[in-house]
């Protein structure tokens, strides 16, 4: 993956951040994945296939979640599912978004939705994997990325 | 007029539901994939249905084009991460009204609606 993809990707997160919420997420530096655990409560997965192969995926905490969802639901309640679903969501949302750069044989699956912390996470992803380190409103979510 | 929100998000559909409350619609069903719109609409023919794309079983573009031909003088705003210019203009050609891409806020879609409805603002 090129440092111009990458940097669209960065470019895509913040927008959501921003457009859902008012404020922006904060980046770290991408950094390649190792052998430490890299997921939070709640994973996204998704494939990717067409003029890409490999995947991404998306992993918050249940209070990230929470926090965001209320920006989109007000204060209607969210239970354990809908933070499956958000987690779901927000991961197809980045992947869908990055056709724009990708163009559209950059073909998504639907998102495949994990709980608690996975050691193997059984995915398409196409080392080197990069890590995005997300902080928004002081809470930590990752970005993984790993497309041949 | 009656409404049909698809989207194989739960979080989605509530939130579709919620921000368009003030256009005094009347909500038929809600859908998470392609299928089920099929058979919502078919059962009750709705004059406006917000349509995502990647969905399970049957995928939004399938479904458009049932719908079109079922009914083509059905209102459909198409709602996807899709961004790609390409996918909009896709969706476009098959009958679509509308294209919004997500992630969008209650007042893009509420604009779209409008705009389909032909509302003024």
């Amino acid at each position: 993956m090129t440092e111009v993809e990458l940097k669209a990707f960065t470019r895509v997160v913040t927008q959501y951040f921003n457009n859902v919420t008012g404020t922006a997420a904060q980046l770290g530096l991408p950094y390649i994945k190792g052998e430490r655990q890299e997921t939070f409560d709640y994973t996204g997965v998704i494939g990717i296939s067409g003029s890409r192969k490999g995947g991404v995926y998306y992993t918050a905490g249940k209070q990230l979640l929470e926090a965001l969802g209320a920006f989109i639901l007000g204060d209607e309640p969210l239970d354990d599912e809908a933070l499956y679903d958000l987690v779901g969501e927000l991961t197809n949302t980045i992947a869908g978004n990055m056709r724009e750069i990708f163009g559209s044989n950059f073909l998504i699956s639907v998102p495949i939705i994990m709980k608690g912390k996975i050691d193997d996470i059984v995915i398409k992803l196409k080392p080197p994997v990069f890590i995005i380190p997300i902080i928004w409103n002081g809470m930590n979510s990752h970005l993984a990325i790993g497309l041949e | 007029m009656k409404l049909l929100i698809v989207d194989d998000s739960n979080i989605m559909r509530r939130a579709i539901e919620k921000y368009l409350t003030d256009f005094n619609l009347e909500l038929v069903g809600t859908a998470g994939d392609g299928e089920a719109a099929l058979q919502l609409f078919k059962a009750h023919l709705p004059e406006l249905v917000t349509l995502d794309i990647t969905m399970p079983r049957m995928d939004g573009l399938a479904c458009l084009d049932e719908i079109m031909r079922l009914r083509p003088e059905t209102k459909v705003l198409v709602i996807s991460a899709l961004k790609d210019p390409s996918t909009g203009l896709q969706a476009l050609r098959k009958g679509a009204k509308g294209f919004l891409a997500k992630p969008f806020s209650p007042e893009e879609i509420r604009s779209e609606v409008q705009q389909i409805l032909g509302l003024s603002s």
